[in-house]
């Protein structure tokens, strides 16, 4: 029984974190999203690969969305049936063209040395991954990895 | 981020330590290229040793450090890279441009050699 009552609030969990965008930030983004996740019990592999996309996606909002200057991001975390989404907002420019966004290799800025390779990282450590983004308004990036077996939760 | 340098016969050594995101690697960039410059681009180890996170900033560091020292006849080396890392370093390809050793002593004998 109590068992049954813990998958209950694990699924009702969630967390919002908002912070300007510095670069500062990306490790913490990371880390608190790292922590949150802690009561799944994930693995090494699991947790950095979860840590990479989330470092990935602020790292974007802060370059591209905000072109290094100044803005919020803000991080949206749930979990549910042993399922972590994180959202990743901005309010920045907008990707005007999101196919070619997330080809591999492409980069809007290979003056600042940037691998083209974020969005390919982030496919391949989640389970799903969304974008989406008016030019101009900002960009929204969902991801969804599955941490835990629902047997493990029941 | 934190690094330790030492030049063994003319090679840069770089050791890395801590975590390699966007925001450790726009102030190490500068000065390993100004370490470069100092050591007549001969060649460059980099040694993940110490490395426990790295995302896609630290490919376009180790891509750009590899553009610098092609362009100068250069060599460069990659040594101890951890198993956290090795997926990241997988799906980019980057064990296709850049030889990875064991040790940071075979990253150096592979680049005296060469």
């Amino acid at each position: 029984m109590e068992q049954k009552v813990q998958s209950k609030v694990i699924a009702a969990n969630y967390m919002h974190l908002q912070f300007p965008s510095r670069s500062e930030n990306e490790s913490l983004a990371r880390v608190a999203v790292a922590a949150f996740v802690t009561v799944l019990d994930p693995t090494m592999e699991q947790l950095t690969e979860l840590k990479t996309a989330v470092s990935e996606a602020v790292t974007n909002a802060i370059i591209h969305g905000y072109d290094g200057g100044e803005g919020e991001v803000r991080l949206h975390c749930a979990l549910k049936d042993g399922t972590v989404e994180v959202v990743v907002e901005d309010d920045g420019i907008g990707i005007e063209d999101i196919d070619q966004a997330r080809q591999p290799l492409f980069t809007s800025r290979p003056e600042l040395e940037r691998s083209g390779m974020g969005l390919t990282i982030i496919e391949n450590f989640v389970d799903e991954f969304f974008i989406s983004s008016e030019p101009g308004r900002g960009t929204r990036v969902t991801m969804r990895k599955v941490l835990a077996s629902s047997e493990t939760l029941n | 981020m934190q690094i330790d340098k030492e030049v063994v016969g003319g090679v840069l050594v770089v050791r890395l330590r801590g975590e390699l995101d966007h925001h450790a690697v726009e102030p190490l960039r500068d000065e390993i290229e100004q370490s470069l410059e100092n050591t007549h681009y001969r060649g460059l180890v980099l040694s993940f040793q110490g490395i426990d996170f790295m995302d896609s900033s630290g490919l376009g560091l180790i891509l750009g450090r590899y553009r610098t020292l092609s362009s100068r006849g250069g060599k460069m080396v990659l040594c101890e890279v951890n198993a956290n890392l090795r997926k990241i370093f997988e799906l980019s390809g980057i064990f296709k441009v850049v030889p990875v050793f064991e040790s940071e002593d075979s990253a150096l004998r592979a680049i005296k050699e060469a």
